[in-house]
């Protein structure tokens, strides 16, 4: 029974794990489509296209991890003006469906971009993350926890720290969120829509290589990388798309509920039912609050 | 008016050009090759695309082609996508005198082209993959998927665990699991292994993957519950990086992990580290570039810079997996051509070089590949040849693989009834009178 509860204990922790590396995809969303109202198909190749960045870096360059780092930084901020300069400011004022069409293009553009550059292989990421079980739980108390989800985990938490500071305490961030509100009212107050963006989707840029650094530390990095966007999109469904507590807490809830459905339910009808799993139970929630659990209730006077 | 009909002019020419180019002069072989250079399965796509290219340049560098008949090779990228291989297939099947034979590299696009080019009457070669109740060429006359199929594979690792554990009737109590892609693929050994299991008696776990496979969290950590006594995978892609690594991680002993030869590549097993240190993998041929024929490919493509990948790549398993495939095509060609007398081979001439292919051990030496697989001989109603295969074992430090065990035999007492049932159900389904041969 001791040995029972421990593995529901073990299987929780894995699920809220999961959940925060879900949850650092979904926040790469979260922050283009709450600035601008652009639900950014590319947010998964983003984060593979980071992460061919800095193992390419590292490997063509022979640069440290760190100095990889702060130049695939480098790297995403010049694409995030590049993609303003050359798709989005031609798309100011259409619908947001032309906007969500352009980023697949996107998407596209930089998964060939990211092979021309770096090849196909799969990259070992090597830039000191620990990896492996926690060995003096797993040996003391039979406890199996991932090093690499703590990292994630702790990752996760300055991260959602530093935005949720970014954008209540500073100029640029009210901004973003007066952009946010109404772009027209924040053109008319002076605030550049064009600069906006390309703050958004540098910081976006910088979320997804953070989410790319975690996903390639464990898988390797390689082109499967940009499917995690699938992962993501049921915590923003849950989270609700304007919320980046939202997209923690969503994170959270569909990782713990997709480990619990796989193996407390799977092993009943088959196995493998995580995946659609979480779709299932980020429909469910869409029945009680369409808006998701954090996102902004859209009322619309007639 | 004119600049229109200038431009149309243009454009029917820019069309048209192409299709001039391509027209194939006599004497030349047109070999399709469905490849994924692209897309998610890529890393594994690659080599195995570069090694099948190496070699059909190579004949054509160093021999002038096939008995003086050149090779013309045409690479059409499916991304590992069933509609685009389909596509990739209807687009080339008439370039030059007409497609001789296809290499589909995915078990999806050979399930779609078995009926299509069955049809169009041009040979299927899905080598070591695929319905493996192709073996049968007395229903699927025009399919062939020798060396072995996974229900070969299937008996072969289970023989080999029972040589590990004392002896096939040591198995009885052993609890053996099953990690596979949730894909007609990876479900194709469990009726083999369920057979088994009635058997010998042990206890078989199914722990399907869903694609892409990125988060296994859930599988481990039953596998961790149930502590099986040895686990089999049947994975593709990045869920075999993934597995592997959390195998590692819950500290699962990797000379207990067996994979099947597509789950047996340097990219499987390099990112889990020192982790996959002893990690064990099917194989039905042998890793390396230990080969003369591998001489002869640096020397004749590489060192003019004709190869088709990487010079230090060569010799991985995926790409020797390549070069395999075009060598018993080529010798199917060969053959063909002196059971018809002549240099130009129709596709159903191909077919017939196919049914009565023979590579001796001592034909593999003359190729430059002594030692590198073994024999095979293919009959009319034996399309997947011996079905034999052996176990090779991830070496972390040397990153290096080497065989260690014997080739087994397959088990045609397990495997026979169900290809049976199965072709014949296929037969039936599609109203196909089986041929009367050997």
């Amino acid at each position: 029974m001791g040995g029972e509860f421990l593995f529901f204990i073990e299987t929780t922790i894995s699920g809220l794990m999961a959940g925060v590396m879900y949850a650092l995809v979904a926040l790469g969303f979260v922050l283009i489509f709450k600035a601008s109202g652009i639900f950014n198909f590319a947010q998964g190749v983003l984060a593979l296209f980071a992460g061919l960045t800095l193992v390419g870096l590292m490997e063509k360059f022979g640069l440290p991890p760190w100095a990889a780092i702060i130049a695939t930084v480098g790297v995403m901020i010049v694409l995030a003006w590049l993609i303003e300069r050359l798709v989005l400011q031609y798309l100011v004022n259409q619908d947001p469906i032309i906007l969500f069409m352009s980023t697949i293009g996107l998407a596209y553009v930089l998964e060939g971009l990211g092979d021309i550059m770096w090849g196909s292989d799969v990259k070992v990421l090597e830039i000191g993350i620990p990896q492996g079980a926690v060995d003096w739980l797993l040996d003391d108390y039979g406890l199996y926890i991932e090093k690499l989800e703590i990292v994630a985990a702790v990752t996760g938490a300055i991260m959602v720290t530093g935005l949720a500071v970014f954008f209540n305490k500073t100029r640029i961030g009210r901004a973003l969120r007066a952009v946010a509100d109404d772009h027209q009212a924040a053109l008319s107050v002076g605030i550049s829509l064009r600069t906006i963006w390309v703050i958004v989707w540098s910081v976006s840029g910088i979320v997804a290589l953070v989410a790319g650094v975690m996903w390639g530390s464990k898988s390797g990095v390689q082109f499967s990388l940009s499917l995690i966007a699938l992962k993501a999109l049921p915590v923003l469904i849950l989270g609700g798309f304007t919320s980046i507590p939202g997209a923690i807490v969503g994170g959270l809830i569909i990782g713990v509920g997709e480990k619990w459905a796989e193996i407390y339910i799977g092993s009943l009808v088959g196995g493998a039912i995580e995946n659609w799993f979480a779709y299932v139970l980020a429909l469910g929630f869409l029945l009680f609050r369409p808006q998701g659990l954090f996102g902004e209730r859209i009322i619309e006077r007639v | 008016m004119n600049l229109r009909k200038l431009f149309a002019g243009a454009a029917v020419a820019a069309v048209a050009l192409p299709v001039i180019a391509v027209s194939a002069p006599a004497g030349e072989l047109t070999i399709p090759s469905l490849v994924y250079r692209t897309g998610p399965y890529a890393p594994n796509g690659i080599p195995f695309a570069n090694g099948y290219a190496d070699y059909w340049n190579l004949l054509n560098e160093r021999d002038g082609g096939i008995e003086g008949s050149k090779i013309n090779l045409i690479e059409c990228e499916t991304a590992y996508n069933t509609q685009q291989g389909v596509e990739c297939y209807e687009s080339t099947k008439g370039e030059g005198a007409g497609a001789l034979v296809y290499q589909p590299l995915s078990t999806g696009i050979t399930y779609q082209l078995i009926p299509k080019a069955s049809a169009d009457k041009i040979p299927v070669f899905s080598m070591g993959y695929g319905r493996t109740s192709a073996a049968n060429g007395k229903v699927f006359e025009w399919i062939f998927n020798f060396p072995a199929t996974y229900w070969d594979g299937a008996t072969a690792i289970v023989q080999y665990i029972g040589d590990r554990e004392g002896g096939m009737d040591k198995l009885k109590g052993k609890k053996l699991a099953l990690v596979y892609h949730n894909s007609a693929y990876g479900k194709e050994p469990i009726r083999t292994l369920e057979v088994m299991a009635e058997k010998y008696g042990y206890e078989l776990m199914l722990l399907p993957v869903d694609h892409p496979g990125q988060e296994q969290k859930a599988t481990w950590l039953q596998v961790r519950r149930e502590r099986p006594d040895w686990v089999m995978m049947w994975g593709w892609g990045v869920m075999n990086q993934v597995a592997i690594k959390e195998a590692a991680s819950i500290r699962y002993p990797m000379d207990r992990f067996i994979g099947v030869w597509w789950s047996a590549s340097e990219n499987d097993v390099l990112p889990a580290g020192a982790g996959a240190d002893g990690y064990l993998a099917a194989a039905v041929h042998a890793p390396g570039a230990d080969f003369p024929v591998h001489a002869d490919i640096l020397k004749h493509l590489y060192d003019k810079n004709k190869g088709a990948g990487e010079r230090d790549r060569v010799g991985e398993v995926l790409y020797n997996r390549g070069l395999a495939a075009a060598m018993w095509t080529s010798e199917a060609i060969r053959t063909a051509m002196k059971m018809h007398n002549t240099k130009d081979p129709t596709a159903a001439q191909v077919r017939d070089g196919f049914e009565n292919l023979k590579v001796s051990e001592a034909r593999l030496k003359e190729l430059g590949l002594e030692g590198f697989t073994y024999g095979i001989e293919i009959s009319c109603a034996n399309h997947s040849g011996p079905g034999r295969a052996a176990i090779q074992q991830w070496d972390a430090k040397a990153k290096k693989w080497s065989i260690v065990s014997k080739f087994y035999d397959r088990m045609p007492e397990i495997t026979g009834p169900l290809i049976e049932a199965d072709s014949s159900a296929y037969a039936k389904e599609n109203n196909i009178t089986a041929r009367s041969c050997n």
